[in-house]
């Protein structure tokens, strides 16, 4: 136990990415957020065909602003992403989805 | 030579469009899918929306769906008489039958990777025998026991 986190100090950010959930502690308050895991909603659901017609499914992708929420955030996968990505431009275009608000 | 391809026709209308003009609209459109030998699988109206963004001095919208079978010229000739429509403020056509097609065969593909799991484990390859009405009769009976 204690020779880990000898180790962890050691290796400095590298270490503490590793530890995952923990790494949060130990950084000073640098970084003390903890890293939600993140899961494409659509693998979970196995859901192959994102409709451009379901405002419902795609609404939790659009922040308040209208864009699209990136990857990064939402934690879905590429290839969700992607047909997300082109259902939501579809739905914009017939007027279910804005492009901008402000 | 090439297969028929499935399109789905989304267009709006007005709100004060009158049901003839809708029918008329219809009609328009089934004429041309018949010259191009195609057929109209499908008919939905949404009904009155509202729009996210104005289109013509509109903020509400009346949307209609087509579900149509049919060659890449016939939704050209669509695409070209919607445009010049002007009671049709917007419309979209989009290709369907191939998303579907490998929407289907991803869960195909599901579907036996989850029968080969159960086989593995020993276990009969379809979760439910009957997954009708009985199987969720047996579940609801389930929770009923629990409580």
């Amino acid at each position: 136990m204690s020779e880990e986190r000898g180790r962890g100090g050691r290796g400095g950010r590298g270490g503490g990415e590793r530890g995952g959930e923990r790494g949060g502690e130990r950084g000073a308050g640098r970084r003390t957020f903890f890293r939600r895991r993140r899961v494409c909603k659509f693998c979970v659901d196995k859901n192959d065909h994102i409709s451009y017609k379901d405002v419902r499914l795609l609404g939790p992708f659009i922040p308040e602003r209208g864009k699209i929420q990136p990857r990064r955030i939402s934690g879905t996968c590429a290839t969700h992403q992607r047909k997300l990505q082109v259902a939501i431009k579809r739905a914009r275009q017939l007027a279910l989805i804005p492009y901008v608000t402000d | 030579m090439s297969q028929p391809r499935q399109y789905e026709l989304v267009y709006i209308v007005p709100p004060e469009t009158t049901e003839e003009a809708l029918a008329d609209l219809h009609a328009q459109i089934a004429a041309i899918v018949a010259r191009f030998e195609g057929t109209i699988d499908a008919t939905e109206n949404w009904g009155r929306r509202r729009l996210a963004y104005e289109i013509a001095r509109q903020k509400e919208g009346i949307y209609v769906l087509e579900l149509m079978t049919g060659s890449g010229e016939m939704v050209k000739e669509i695409d070209r008489r919607l445009k010049v429509i002007d009671l049709v403020i917007r419309h979209l056509v989009v290709r369907v039958d191939e998303e579907m097609r490998v929407a289907n065969r991803r869960k195909a593909e599901r579907d036996e990777a989850v029968a080969k799991r159960r086989v593995a484990r020993g276990l009969p390859p379809e979760v439910a025998a009957e997954p009708g009405a009985s199987g969720r009769s047996e579940m609801e009976e389930a929770e009923v026991n629990h409580e």
